[in-house]
């Protein structure tokens, strides 16, 4: 196996293993250690792939901005492991079954596909990825959805404050 | 990379995320369930730009086939961070009104 092979593998376990503690974890504190480490994780993936652009974003965003957020909110509502209300254990089952079937038929559907044989991602090289070539088509062929983020980032401000501010 | 190792590991991520919003009940952990399977479709979308990237970079060096793509999980990440503050700010508000952010509460929104 060769260098990128294993990385590939260390880095799908570690995120599918973060991804199952987030759910099995009764302290929403470790949840949002784990979701880090996820968000990590998949950085690396976006760096195996030369998508050096989306890692650094991916990190500072989510892996920064967002979770901190989730965190302060859940130090500011002080919430216990004991006081988290649990499903019925039927339901659990239930819902474990119904995304476990999910996932089998549609892992079943991609090992069906014919057309997806023989295509691989190109991994570590390519420079479609790189902050020159992703600003070049930002600022030229998507500019109009760009300024629009700006007008959805004013109006999610401003309903932020008006839901957060108290009555 | 073959692309079906991609697509496997991302289904398996999106199924966990959906596992953990049909399992919990804690509206924070529903939502970072719903952020988790926000991640799984960026990664799935990067793998394909460079599948895209490595079948037309054959023909042409300079090809810019599957900037697109990635352009996509940069406005996906802009759309999520704003759900996330407008989507706290709800559950601070659902919090400071019931103490509890147990999501059976929301069944009842009014009052």
């Amino acid at each position: 196996m060769s260098t990128i092979e294993i990385l590939f593998f260390f880095l799908s376990a570690l995120a599918i293993f973060s991804a199952i503690m987030v759910l099995v974890s009764k302290n929403p504190v470790h949840s949002v250690l784990w979701l880090i480490a996820v968000f990590f994780a998949i950085s690396g993936h976006y760096i195996l792939l030369n998508a050096q652009f989306l890692a650094i974003v991916n990190m500072i965003v989510y892996a920064g901005a967002i979770m901190v957020l989730f965190l302060f909110v859940i130090m500011l509502m002080n919430l216990n492991a004991e006081t988290e209300p649990q499903k019925h254990l039927w339901m659990k089952l239930a819902g474990v079954v119904s995304g476990g079937c999910f996932f089998l038929v549609l892992v079943s559907l991609v090992r069906q596909a014919t057309d997806l044989n023989g295509k691989t991602a190109l991994m570590k090289e390519g420079n479609i990825g790189l902050i020159k070539n992703l600003g070049k088509a930002l600022f030229s062929d998507f500019v109009v959805p760009f300024e629009i983020t700006s007008v959805l980032f004013l109006s999610a401000m401003v309903g932020a404050v008006v839901i957060g501010k108290k009555e | 990379m073959p692309i079906q190792y991609y697509i496997y590991l991302c289904l398996a991520l999106f199924s966990i995320g959906i596992i953990g919003v049909l399992t919990r009940r804690n509206a924070i952990i529903v939502f970072m369930c719903i952020e988790l399977m926000l991640n799984a479709v960026n990664l799935l979308l990067v793998a394909f730009s460079k599948m895209r990237y490595a079948a037309a970079v054959v023909a042409d060096q300079n090809t810019s086939v599957g900037v697109d793509g990635q352009l996509f999980v940069f406005f996906i990440m802009v759309v999520a961070a704003a759900e996330v503050s407008v989507g706290l700010a709800i559950i601070v508000m659902m919090y400071r009104n019931t103490h509890s952010v147990d999501i059976n509460f929301l069944n009842r929104l009014k009052n």
